[in-house]
C-alpha cells in the first residue's frame, strides 16, 4: 500500500473516532497555524504608520504559499463578533527572513475592518487568511525603468514592490492630502537617499491635484517608463485615457480597490435556497452584502469582482452585474459574482 | 387546557401591543450582539471539545472504578453541553449571525441519532411554528401519549408512564423517529415513496456512525477496558436522554402551560402567535450550571419567543419579559427542576387515566383565535 493510501485509511479511521467532528477540529484547538488546517495566520504585531494607518504583522500558517511583490492578500476578521473579509496589498518583500508578512491598512471612514485593524486589533489575535492573489505585480523579467504612480493607500502595493527588488531606474509619484498622511513617508526617504529611488511627492491640500496631462513635468521620461498605478477610481481612469492617448496603455497597469459602479436598477425579493431565507433587497446592494447581512454563509474575496471567490450558481430569476448594467438571468450552469451582482427583481441564489 | 380563559382580559389591541413590546425587546438584542456573545459561543466549545476529549482519554483506562466514574461523569457532561447548549442553539442558527462557517446552522452536524438537516425541519419549523398545538407538535405527547383532558382516553393510555419513562430513555432515538414522522410515514402508501426512503437510509447511515463511535471503536482503543468502556459511553448516553428529555418536558407539560386546537392557530396573528408562545412554555429557575446544562432551555419562554436570539441572551431578558408578563395579566409558570419535573410527570400519571368529573369548555383557545 502506497503511503497516500496509508493515510487516507489512517485519517479514515480517525473521523470515525470523532465523528460528528472532524479531527481538525480538535487540532485547531491547540494549533490554528498548524500544516494542514485551514489557513490562518496570527496578528503578531500592530506599527502606526500615520494617524490613521498601520501596518499589521502576521505570522501566516504552515500552509502560505508565499506571495508576488505587489499581491493582494485575503484576510477574514471578526470584527463585533462579525467575521468581514477583505483583500490589502501585502507590503513586505517576499524574502523576509521571520517568514512574516505585513499588510498595511488606512482606516477608512465607516470601514468596519480597517478600522479594527487599525486601532482596536490586539496582537495575538487570529484572523483567516487566503493565499495570495492578484496579477499587479513585477514581472520575473524587471523592466529597467518604472514609474510608480500612487495616491493614499494606493501606495501600499507599489511599496511591496519597492522592497522587493532594487532596480536601476525607479520613479516615484506619490500623492497625499499632506504630508503627515503619507504612509511610509520615512521608508520612502531614507530610500531617496540612497539613491534606490526618486520620489516626487505631491501634497494635494496645497498643491492640488496631480493633473495627468501635465505628468511630464513631473517625470518627462514617463513614456519610456513601466508603470504601475493604484489609487482612487478618479486617477486611474485618467491614467488609462492618458496611456491609451499616447498608445502605450499596455505599458500601464493599474490596481482598483473598489468596483465601478455604472448602473443600477430596480431590486426584488432573493431567495437564498440552501439556507432557506428569503429577504428584500435593493438593486444597488450586491447581493454578497444582502446575504451576509441575512446571516447567510457566504464566499467571498476581492469584493470588487476580480477574484472569483464568491461566485454561486444562480437558480432562477435576475440579477444585474453593477459594473456593466447586463442582466443575467438564471439558465442550468449560470454562475454569478454576488460582489457585483445586485437583485434585478426576484431571484434565487443557492447558498 | 384550563376551565379559564387566561387571555379573556386582554383585547386585540392589547394583543397586538404586546407583540410590538416583543418585537422591540428582539431588535434591542440583535443590534448590541457582538464580540462578547462570539466569544461566549467559542468559549462553551472549546470546553466541551476539551473535556470530552479528556473523558474519553480517561476511558481508554475504564478498567481501573476511579477512572470509570471521573471519564463518565465528564462524557456524560460534555455530550449534554455538545447537544444543548451548543447543538439545539446553533441548529436553531442562533449563530449565524457571526459569519463563521464552522458554527452555522447549515454547516453543523451534532452528536445525535437524528441528522442534524431533518431535526431542524421538525423541530425549527413543526415544533417552534404550532406550539403545543395538539395534534400538529410532535414534541407534545410525541404522538403516543394523552397530553390533555380534551383528548379521547383509551386503554392505550393506561401504559403511558411507561411509554414515557422508555422514551426518555432512548429519547434520541425517539427524536429521529419523529422526525422521520414515523407515525405518519409508516403507513403502506407512503412508506415505498423515494423521498421518505433517502431520509430512513440516512438516518441509518448517522444512527452508524454514532453507534460505531460510542459502542465500538472507543472501546476497541480501551483494549482491555472494553466492556467497561462500553458500559461508560452507553451511561453518558443513558444519562443525557433522560436528561434531556427532562428538560424538555418541563419546557412544556407542567401544570398551568396551556395547550390549543388546530383551528385555534388559523389566522393567527403576530401578536396571537407570541402569546401562545408565552402560555405554552415554561421555564426552570436555577442557577448559572443549570441554564448552561439545559442549553439555556430552562427560558424555554424566552426560546421560544425568540428561537434565533443567542442563548447566552436569554437569562439577560428573562426580567423584561416576566415583567411583560406582570404587566398584560399573563402567568409566567416558572419552578425549580424537581418541582417542575414532579409537576410533568403527575400529569402524565393523571391524564393516563379518563377524566373525573364533568369536563367544562375551554374558552381560551377560541379567544386567541378570535
Amino acid at each position: 500500500m502506497t503511503s497516500v493510501a496509508l493515510r487516507t485509511r489512517a485519517l479514515r479511521l480517525l473521523e470515525m473516532v470523532t465523528t460528528p467532528l472532524l479531527p481538525s477540529d480538535y487540532l485547531d484547538l491547540v494549533d490554528p497555524l498548524r500544516a494542514g488546517a485551514a489557513l490562518r495566520g496570527r496578528i503578531e504585531a500592530i506599527h502606526p504608520e500615520t494617524s490613521d494607518a498601520a501596518t499589521v504583522v502576521i505570522k501566516p500558517g504552515r500552509g502560505w504559499k508565499g506571495h508576488v511583490a505587489g499581491q493582494y492578500v485575503r484576510v477574514g476578521v471578526d470584527v463585533d463578533g462579525v467575521r468581514l473579509w477583505r483583500a490589502y496589498s501585502v507590503t513586505s518583500p517576499t524574502n523576509r527572513a521571520d517568514g512574516r508578512i505585513t499588510i498595511t491598512v488606512k482606516a477608512m471612514p465607516d470601514g468596519k475592518v480597517s478600522n479594527h485593524l487599525v486601532r482596536r486589533a490586539k496582537p495575538g489575535t487570529v484572523i483567516q487568511l487566503h493565499q495570495a492573489d492578484g496579477d499587479f505585480v513585477l514581472p520575473a523579467i524587471r523592466p529597467a525603468k518604472v514609474l510608480y504612480l500612487t495616491a493614499g493607500s494606493g501606495i501600499t502595493p507599489a511599496m511591496g514592490m519597492v522592497r522587493e527588488a532594487e532596480l536601476a531606474d525607479v520613479v516615484m509619484l506619490h500623492s497625499a492630502p499632506t504630508e503627515a498622511d503619507v504612509i511610509f513617508r520615512n521608508d520612502l526617504h531614507d530610500l531617496a537617499a540612497d539613491k534606490a529611488l526618486r520620489l516626487i511627492e505631491l501634497h494635494t491640500d496645497t498643491d492640488g491635484m496631480l493633473d495627468i496631462a501635465r505628468l511630464d513635468e513631473h517625470v518627462p521620461d514617463w513614456a519610456e517608463r513601466e508603470t504601475w498605478a493604484c489609487g482612487p477610481a478618479g486617477m486611474l481612469d485618467a491614467a488609462e485615457e492618458h496611456w491609451a492617448r499616447h498608445g502605450i496603455a499596455d505599458r500601464l497597469h493599474t490596481e482598483r480597490f473598489r468596483p465601478n459602479v455604472l448602473v443600477t436598477g430596480e431590486g426584488g425579493a432573493v431567495t437564498f435556497t440552501a439556507t432557506d431565507r428569503t429577504v428584500e433587497a435593493d438593486g444597488s446592494t450586491p447581493l454578497l452584502d444582502v446575504g451576509e447581512q441575512a446571516g447567510v454563509l457566504m464566499p467571498s474575496g476581492c469584493r470588487m469582482g476580480i477574484c472569483f471567490g464568491c461566485v454561486t450558481p444562480l437558480r432562477a430569476g435576475a440579477v444585474r452585474d453593477l459594473r456593466t448594467g447586463e442582466v443575467i438571468t438564471a439558465e442550468p450552469g449560470v454562475l454569478i459574482q454576488t460582489c457585483v451582482s445586485a437583485a434585478a427583481g426576484a431571484c434565487e441564489i443557492e447558498r | 387546557m384550563t376551565a379559564i380563559d387566561p387571555t379573556a382580559h386582554l383585547s386585540d389591541q392589547q394583543i397586538e401591543q404586546l407583540g410590538r413590546e416583543l418585537d422591540a425587546l428582539r431588535d434591542e438584542v440583535i443590534s448590541s450582539r457582538g464580540e462578547r456573545d462570539a466569544a461566549y459561543i467559542r468559549k462553551v466549545i472549546s470546553v466541551q471539545r476539551k473535556l470530552e476529549m479528556t473523558s474519553r482519554g480517561v476511558l481508554l483506562f475504564s478498567l481501573f472504578p476511579p477512572a470509570w466514574l471521573i471519564g463518565t461523569a465528564g462524557l456524560s457532561v460534555a455530550k449534554i453541553l455538545e447537544n444543548m447548549e451548543i447543538g439545539h442553539n446553533v441548529l436553531h442558527g442562533q449563530w449565524d449571525w457571526m459569519r463563521d462557517p464552522k458554527i452555522h446552522s447549515t454547516s453543523w452536524e451534532w452528536d445525535h441519532v437524528s441528522p442534524a438537516a431533518q431535526w431542524k425541519h421538525s423541530h425549527n419549523e413543526l415544533h417552534h411554528t404550532y406550539t403545543n398545538v395538539i395534534g400538529k407538535d410532535n414534541d407534545l405527547g410525541y404522538g403516543i401519549m394523552r397530553v390533555d383532558e380534551d383528548q379521547k382516553w383509551q386503554p392505550f393510555h393506561l401504559g403511558q408512564p411507561l411509554w414515557n419513562f422508555v422514551n426518555a430513555c432512548f429519547f434520541e432515538y425517539g427524536i429521529a423517529a419523529y422526525d422521520l414522522e414515523l407515525g405518519r410515514n409508516l403507513h403502506k402508501r407512503r412508506r415505498n415513496s423515494p423521498e421518505f426512503r433517502a431520509r430512513v437510509r440516512e438516518v441509518g447511515k448517522k444512527i452508524r456512525k454514532q453507534v460505531l463511535k460510542d459502542y465500538v471503536i472507543h472501546p476497541l482503543l480501551s483494549g482491555p477496558s472494553f466492556l467497561t468502556t462500553l458500559a461508560a459511553t452507553f451511561t453518558a448516553n443513558l444519562v443525557r436522554n433522560l436528561w434531556s428529555h427532562s428538560v424538555i418536558m418541563c419546557g412544556h407539560f407542567p401544570e398551568g402551560v396551556q395547550t390549543f386546537e388546530r383551528r385555534s392557530i388559523v389566522g393567527e396573528t403576530r401578536g396571537q402567535w407570541y402569546l401562545r408562545q408565552m402560555l405554552g412554555s415554561a421555564n426552570i429557575s436555577g442557577g448559572k450550571l443549570l441554564h448552561i446544562m439545559t442549553g439555556n432551555l430552562s427560558h424555554q419562554i424566552e426560546h421560544h419567543l425568540f428561537p434565533d436570539l443567542p442563548s447566552n441572551r436569554y437569562g439577560e431578558i428573562a426580567p423584561k419579559v416576566q415583567e411583560l408578563f406582570e404587566r398584560y395579566g399573563l402567568e409566567y409558570v416558572t419552578g425549580s427542576l424537581p418541582k417542575q419535573l414532579f409537576s410533568a410527570w403527575r400529569k402524565v400519571f393523571r391524564l393516563s387515566l379518563p377524566n373525573r368529573g364533568v369536563k367544562t369548555p375551554d374558552l381560551a383557545k377560541e379567544r386567541i383565535a378570535a
